[in-house]
This record gives structure tokens, C-alpha cells and sequence, in this order.
């Protein structure tokens, strides 16, 4: 026999959390797979639509180049952030804390604000371009295309290998690269051979978070890919083409795109399940004093790799004040720009920042609760839901967009087109952040200190409130910051889902780029960096560096 | 008013694993009983049963004669100490402690008052509004015993609460504990490891091993008499030797040690057969003329007494212990010596079931 309140009180929170899933993220993706076998006007089951993908060559090329730009994305960020995570870790460069705080802020920028920027500078309108070719007569090469996304990736990703890498780099024992010393090897053969591979699990974990966000990024290459269709852009085009979209062939290319980055995710789940060495750093590794130009040597590149990564932030807020009319950039300094915005942008701020309020209070109160039972109730319904909370990451916003489309553009349920369908995007994309972190907090916490409660006669439900809440709230506050932050950045589920009226600031960014409003789009973009920055800074000022944002 | 608790034929399963196999125990009221074994033995696991944390997957609880299975854990108005203090990290000590106060809806003035005598009890008064953060290892400890306490349980239930502190430390908590529970008179369930600590702070143990309870008995008796081997084993140092048992007569029984020695000694039954005898370290004594003979491998100089260590012909070791203040000098390693038995002292157990034979 079970307690009997118990049971209640966790029995109706269950079913509650499971509803809603079961509402918006299984009954729509399951939507999405059943359409992918049907096609428009032609009854019953099919696989027309993955034969037309694998023998078009329109169609399984935009997979080959979603897989070759991921592939080197993965490269290059490794290439560019583990010597990072390596240099920042080991050695004393000067201000390395504010750097650390430069790199998790080109992470979180809004990813399409990369691209827009790079376009400002080496774009064909761009100031770099136009002063090369006006002054010096040099005609730079094209920043579109492949180069670009890669280029872009790169910059904006390989802060999740950093991440990773030199969190696994702080907790390595000194004692280790002591013993590897004390028997004979030296620093590099040190180096290669037992830190880096004990280290490989985190570098890894650090590549695949960037492989999937690389395959899944849709702002990006639909900016500066232009001609270059990846995965993502071919699933928008597919829904979105102006002479009858086709959902169903949509649908398809949508499975695809989630069975590739869920193909990554096993292959590193199984081979991290082979070869995780845990471990507890009871001596941190020692900073190297360097002196002179040796520090000074080393410091550059690493300020050189961060002011890149951090570059877009500052030419969106600065280009934002140039003036500017429909041919470009001009000389001189104005607030038109801002005046524009406001005027006949004024909808899309207050869409984003009440679509996202309303999603947070929503992710805090079930992201609070998932991660409760994650943590502490065993069982299969905890492990369900521990693999179902981690989904949304798995799938693509566009993906996840056209799921909820279509899901709920018929009756019973009609809810295309609402805000409260933007708003469920939000929830369901973004509440993993939320429920990781608070229950990564939760774990740490002993069970006992609830079981004294209740000893003391505290009801188990009011116990959840007076303590576990209580305890748990530094760990949901900041997911909560990072869920926030995503949530006011979001493009790729919103540019599917919005309609005149739900548009938000990404999604005009989005379209005045496409319109070469390029003023308009430097001041929208500016205020979401500026909001970012500061829930930031909020951020880390909650966690202590308890909680980390990837 | 303290309860007795009575447990019948608790069981408690995990999965396949059978935690508690049909355990029976009666504690009366007022009494410091503690529960005593190795790790995985099932005594948490029972603790865990009475405090309500645990499903009770067979038999019954009791508090006096009311059946708590069903009662929830927060309404068996029980007061719990955990082994790493669980102490509400949000709160002050003088919170903490009035946390189960606030929760009975006492009166404030009231809670004041009884939260200020709690903590003046267990010497803390002056860390009323510190926060536990701030607090040593000891001083937690305090903090968790006068919260379980304080709200007057019927029951008082601690979970290996000394587990935690340096040895010094342990040893003045747990005189602490024993005048704090004397003067309550708070029925007490206290769970532990260790059979120092056991043998010093009960009324009475219960030695249990695999889910099942071997002995139930007075400090005293359970050293000086365990029942089987295990309790014998387990409860300080025991020297366990193989015998045959000629017992028809029970009076008048003759116990045949390995190398000839021959001992006297009274069975509860007749038996005749093997058997094993436990004598503990200051049971056996050294011994001119004869005796089982033997070579001191190792004398480790103790203070008051001396510990010896003793090779005997087949291999056996068997240790010994002197006092100091009976002899003049530590005998060197490599002496040869003979060895004999406390024979009214030791006991005899069957050599199948291990149980004891002897009276």
C-alpha cells in the first residue's frame, strides 16, 4: 500500500505533465511521421515521399550538404575550441574570466545575428567590401554560400567544445598528469597521452552538441547560404513555397533530419556509456605562470578568436545607430532606425517579450516539477520522462513547427496562427534547459533533508513547497535565465508557426533582412543582444558558476 | 508519552533482494534500543519502515497497540535524526528547530520558549541564529537532535546519527545522547554499526545480519552470552576453536580440543558430537604446567592490558589478552607458551547450526 496523499498529490501531477506531452510534443510529431507517408489527393499508405527524396537530386543533395557543413563545423569548432579550453585553463592570460564571459555570450546571441553581421561587414552591400572596393580597388571574395555558413558556425559553436572541454580540464586530479610525469613522460607526450584522452568524452560531447545545432540551424544558411540549400532551408521552402506547399513531403524531410541528429546522439551515448571516467578533482590542475612575450604570445590568439566570436554582438549594436536608407549603410549617425522599429515594429517587441514571459512562468512551474520526478521519483515513468524531456533538443525548431501545424490546423484542435500556439513552441523547445539544470541541482541535494520534513510532520506536498522548492530555486532560476534567453532568440519554430499578427523580433529580423532593410534589422537585433547580454550577466550571477549554460 | 513499538513479521523486499526477512521485535516504552549489524543487514531499512519511508511489504508495526502500516510518515508523530543531519540549509538553526513546532501550529510564544530549552539541552543556545553553513560537523549534529526532540515524539529514531564525527567527538555525543534520552524518556530506536557504540548507549540490541535478527539482549548479556557465532564474531573479539562435544550426561559434559586438552563444562540439552568453542581474549589465559600449546607470534604493549597474539601446532591463531596489572612483564615474540580456557566463561556452539549448546 502506498501513502495515500502521496500518491495523489505526485498521480495528478504525472498525469498533468504526461497530458501535456502527450498533447504537444508526441501526438504532433507522431502527426508529422503518419503525414510523411501520404501524399495530397492520393489515398492510403505510401513511401512516395522518401522515394522522391532519395532519387531527386534536388531533394538527398540538401542532405549531403547539411552533413558536409556539419561535418566540418565539427572540425573546425574543435580545431578553433579545444587549444582554447586548452590555453584558457592552463595557462594565466590576462582577464581570462571576462573572456570566459565573452565566449558564453557569442553562444547565446541570438545564431542568425552571426550571419546578419558577417553580411554587414563582407556582405555585397557590407562596409568592409565597399571599402576595399572603393578605396583599394580590391574586390573581396563572396562571403555567401557554404564558406559563410561554415565560417559563421564556427565562430558561433565552438563555445560548446570550449565548454565542455574545459570543464573536463578543470577536474582533472593533478595527481594524474603527476603520475604520468612521475613515470617518465614529458609535458607533450603528458598531454597526448593522458590528458586529451581522458578529456575526449567531454570534447565529444562538446562536437555533437555542435554537429546537431549546425543541422539543425535554419536562420543561418537561409541568410548567407542564399543559393546553398541545406536540410533545414529545403523543409522551410518545402512548406512555405508560394505555389502550394507540400506538407506531406515536408513531413518527410522533417524525419530525416530528426533520424541524422538522433543517429549522432546514440553513437555518442554509446560510446561515452564505454569510456566515461568519472571523476573528482581533488587537486584542480595549476595555472602556468608565463612571463613577457610568451604570455603575451599566447594571449593573442585567444583574444583574437573571441573578439571574432563576439564581433557580431558589437557591429548589430553599432550599426544599428549608422544611418541608413534602402540602398544601404550611409555615412553619419542617426536613431532613425530605432525610430522605425517602434513605429511600425512596436507589435513584434511586445509579442516577444509577452511570449516568452508567459512561456517562462509555464517552464519554471512544470520544468520544477519534471525535474522532481526525474530525480527523485525511480521507476519507468521517471526514465520516460527523462528521455522525453531531452526530445526537443533532438529536433529542429522548423521541425518541430511543422509538427505542431500539423497537428493543430484541423479540428478538434485549430490553433494555427494563435499566440498561443508560438507560445507552446517556447515551452516544449525550451523547458529542457530548465528541467537540466534544476535537476542537476536536485541531485546534489539529499533526499533526507525532505524525509526531515515530513518526519516533522510536514505533509509531503507541502513539504515539496516549503523545502524542495525552496532548495531547488538557484538551480530553476538560472535554466530559467538560459530558457528565457532562447526563448526571445528563437527563429526557426517561429518563422514556421507566425502569422501578421504573432510575429516576433526574430522573425522581423528575419524579413527585413530579406527586404535589405538592413537599418531596421541592426536595431531589432540590438535589442535582443542587449537583452540577452544583461539576462546574461543575470545569469551568472545567480548560478556562481554552479550551472553551466550548455 | 512513549510508545512501545512492536514489529511482527516485518518484511521488506527490493526486487529479488529480501531486505528484511520476517523480523520480530518488542521495544517497550522509555527504552534506548538500537539496532545493530554490518552494512546491508536491514536495520536502516527497518528504521526506515517505523519512520514511514519505507512500504512495509509484510507483516505489521505497532505503536502500543495502534497498527501505523498505513499511517503516513508524517502523521506518526516520530522525531528522526539522518546520518548526514539533513538539516534545512535555508534555515537558522533556531528555524530549524522549530520547523516541526510551526507545522504542529503551535503557539509562537510557545515555540520560543520550547526551541530555547531544546537548544540550551544539547549546549547550542549561542548559535541560535547562525546559518547551517556555519556550523561544524558536531554542531549539526546538536542542531538535528534537538529538532527530532523537540516536538516530544513518542518515538525517537536515529539513523547511524554519529557516523559523521572524529572519534573524540563520538564518543562525547553519544553520552550526550544517552542523559539526553534518559531524562525525556523517549522510546528510542537507534541504528548503527558500531558495537562500541552499540554496547555503550543501549537498554538493549538487536544483532541482525541477511534481514533476520540473531540475538535480542542487554548489552551485558549479548557480549557475555551470544547466542550463535555470528553474535559472538560480531560483538567484540571472539577466538573460535573446534571441539567434540561427548554431552549425553548435559551436567556433566566433556568438550575434546584438538591437541588433547580436555575441558568440563554444562550443556542446556544433551549432545554429543562437533562443536565450536568461543572464548573471548581475556577468557584465555597462559598456563605453566599444561594447557593447548602454542608460540606468541606478536605482543602488542596496550596500556592496560596487553594483546598477544598465538600461533598454535596446526596453524590456528588465537589471541589473548593480559592485563597489565596481573603480570610483570610483556613475554617476548617467539616464546613458547600453553594456553587455557576460562571454562565456566566460554561458550559452545553446535557445529552445523552454530548455535550456542552451552548453559
Amino acid at each position: 500500500m502506498l501513502n495515500k496523499r502521496k500518491l495523489d498529490f505526485w498521480f495528478w501531477i504525472k498525469a498533468l505533465v504526461i497530458c501535456f506531452m502527450l498533447v504537444f510534443l508526441i501526438y504532433p510529431f507522431c502527426t508529422l511521421i503518419t503525414r510523411s507517408f501520404f501524399q495530397a489527393k492520393v489515398p492510403g499508405f505510401t513511401l512516395a515521399n522518401y522515394v522522391r527524396f532519395f532519387t531527386k537530386k534536388y531533394y538527398y543533395s540538401a542532405l549531403g550538404r547539411s552533413l558536409q557543413v556539419s561535418i566540418i563545423t565539427t572540425c573546425t569548432t574543435m580545431i578553433v575550441g579545444v587549444p582554447m579550453a586548452y590555453i584558457l585553463t592552463r595557462y594565466n592570460v590576462w582577464g581570462k574570466k571576462l573572456i570566459h564571459i565573452f565566449i558564453i555570450m557569442s553562444l547565446m546571441s541570438p545564431p542568425f545575428i552571426g550571419a546578419y553581421s558577417w553580411i554587414t561587414l563582407f556582405g555585397r552591400a557590407g562596409l568592409v567590401t565597399k571599402y576595399f572596393e572603393n578605396n583599394l580597388g580590391i574586390l573581396l571574395p563572396s562571403i555567401y554560400g557554404k564558406l559563410g555558413i561554415i565560417l559563421v558556425f564556427t565562430f558561433k559553436l565552438f563555445p560548446y567544445v570550449y565548454l565542455y572541454t574545459s570543464g573536463a580540464m578543470g577536474s582533472i586530479d593533478t595527481s594524474l598528469e603527476e603520475a604520468a610525469e612521475n613515470l617518465g613522460s614529458n609535458r607533450r607526450r603528458r598531454l597526448f597521452t593522458v590528458t586529451i584522452p581522458v578529456i575526449i568524452p567531454s570534447i565529444l560531447a562538446g562536437a555533437v552538441m555542435v554537429f546537431m545545432t549546425s543541422l539543425a540551424d535554419f536562420g543561418t544558411p537561409m541568410l548567407i547560404g542564399e543559393g546553398y540549400m541545406v536540410l533545414p532551408v529545403l523543409v522551410y521552402n518545402e512548406y512555405m513555397s508560394e505555389i502550394g506547399g507540400n506538407a506531406h513531403l515536408a513531413s518527410a524531410l522533417s524525419v530525416i533530419v530528426v533520424l541524422c541528429s538522433m543517429m549522432v546522439l546514440l553513437v555518442q551515448k554509446y560510446y561515452v556509456s564505454r569510456k566515461n571516467y568519472v571523476m573528482t578533482a581533488m587537486r584542480p590542475p595549476q595555472e602556468i605562470q608565463l612571463r613577457g612575450w610568451k604570455r603575451i604570445i599566447t594571449s593573442l590568439p585567444v583574444y583574437l578568436v573571441t573578439l571574432i566570436g563576439i564581433l557580431p554582438q558589437i557591429v548589430v549594436v553599432v550599426s544599428s545607430f549608422v544611418k541608413c536608407d534602402f540602398t544601404g549603410f550611409q555615412k553619419g549617425f542617426s536613431l532613425d532606425s530605432y525610430r522605425t522599429i517602434f513605429n511600425r515594429l512596436a507589435t513584434n517587441i511586445r509579442n516577444t517579450f509577452t511570449f516568452s514571459s508567459v512561456a517562462i512562468v509555464f517552464i519554471v512551474i512544470i520544468g520544477m516539477l519534471i525535474s522532481y520526478i526525474v530525480v527523485r521519483h525511480k521507476g519507468w515513468f521517471a526514465q520516460v520522462m527523462d528521455l522525453l524531456i531531452m526530445f526537443p533538443f533532438v529536433i529542429p525548431g522548423a521541425v518541430l513547427g511543422i509538427s505542431l501545424i500539423v497537428a493543430f490546423n484541423k479540428k478538434p484542435l485549430i490553433l494555427t496562427g494563435t499566440a498561443f500556439i508560438m507560445i507552446i513552441a517556447f515551452i516544449v523547445r525550451k523547458l529542457p534547459y530548465t528541467v537540466r539544470s534544476g535537476s542537476a541541482f536536485l541531485h546534489q541535494m539529499d533526499p533526507s533533508v525532505e524525509e526531515a520534513s515530513i518526519n516533522l510532520g510536514v505533509s509531503p506536498m507541502k513539504t515539496f513547497f516549503k523545502v524542495t522548492a525552496r532548495l531547488m530555486a538557484p538551480g530553476i532560476l538560472s535554466g530559467a535565465i538560459l530558457s528565457w534567453i532562447t526563448c526571445i532568440n528563437e527563429l526557426s519554430s517561429s518563422v514556421m508557426l507566425y502569422s501578421g499578427k504573432t510575429s516576433t523580433i526574430s522573425v522581423a529580423i528575419y524579413t527585413e533582412v530579406v527586404r535589405n532593410s538592413y537599418g531596421t534589422a541592426a536595431a531589432l537585433a540590438s535589442i535582443l543582444t542587449v537583452s540577452t547580454v544583461i539576462s546574461l550577466l543575470v545569469f551568472l550571477k545567480v548560478s556562481k558558476g554552479k550551472v553551466s549554460v550548455v | 508519552m512513549s510508545h512501545a513499538v512492536v514489529v511482527k513479521g516485518a518484511v521488506k523486499k527490493f526486487g529479488n533482494f529480501v531486505a528484511l526477512n520476517g523480523v520480530n521485535l518488542e521495544i517497550k516504552p522509555g527504552e534506548f534500543f538500537t539496532l545493530l549489524g554490518p552494512s546491508g543487514c536491514g536495520k536502516t531499512t527497518l528504521l526506515r519502515m517505523i519512520a514511514g519511508f519505507n512500504e512495509v511489504d509484510g507483516g505489521e508495526i505497532y505503536f502500543d497497540e495502534t497498527l501505523i502500516n498505513h499511517v503516513e510518515a508524517h502523521k506518526r508523530d516520530i522525531g528522526m535524526v539522518f546520518q548526514n543531519y539533513a538539516i534545512f540549509p535555508h534555515l537558522t538553526v533556531a528555524e530549524n528547530v522549530a520547523y516541526g513546532l510551526k507545522a504542529k501550529k503551535e503557539p509562537k510564544h510557545e515555540i520560543e520558549k520550547r526551541v530555547d530549552e531544546a537548544l540550551e539541552l544539547v549546549q547550542i543556545k549561542q548559535l541560535k541564529n547562525r546559518r547551517p553553513n556555519q556550523l561544524s560537523g558536531g554542531q549539526q549534529q546538536r542542531v538535528a537532535l534537538a529538532r527530532a526532540f523537540v516536538i516530544e515524539p513518542s518515538v525517537l529514531l536515529m539513523d547511524e546519527p554519529l557516523s559523521n564525527l572524529d572519534a573524540k567527538l563520538r564518543v562525547q555525543m553519544r553520552t550526550i545522547i544517552k542523559k539526553l534520552q534518559r531524562r525525556l524518556g523517549i522510546t528510542t530506536i537507534y541504528v548503527t554499526h558500531d558495537q562500541e557504540e552499540a554496547l555503550a548507549i543501549s537498554d538493549r540490541i538487536a544483532v541482525m545480519k541477511e534481514g533476520n535478527i540473531m540475538q535480542v539482549g542487554s548489552p551485558d548479556h549479548i557480549y557475555k552470552k551470544p547466542e550463535n557465532t555470528f553474535v559472538a564474531g560480531f560483538i567484540g573479539v571472539s577466538n573460535f576453536i573446534e571441539c567434540v562435544v561427548r554431552g549425553a550426561d548435559p551436567d556433566q559434559a566433556e568438550l575434546e580440543i584438538k591437541g588433547g586438552e580436555i575441558l568440563k563444562t554444562k550443556l542446556r540439552v544433551p549432545y554429543t558430537g562437533n562443536g565450536v568453542i568461543s572464548a573471548r581474549p581475556e577468557q584465555l589465559f597462559f598456563d605453566e604446567s599444561q594447557g593447548i600449546p602454542g608460540t606468541i607470534t606478536l605482543s602488542t604493549f596496550l596500556g592496560d592490558f596487553i594483546e598477544y597474539e598465538i600461533e598454535l601446532a596446526d596453524g590456528r591463531i588465537l589471541q589473548l589478552n593480559e592485563y597489565t596489572k596481573d603480570t610483570h612483564a610483556v613475554r617476548p615474540d617467539g616464546q613458547t607458551v600453553k594456553v587455557k580456557f576460562d571454562t565456566g566463561a566460554v561458550s559452545v556452539y553446535h557445529a552445523d547450526t552454530m548455535e550456542v549448546i552451552s548453559c
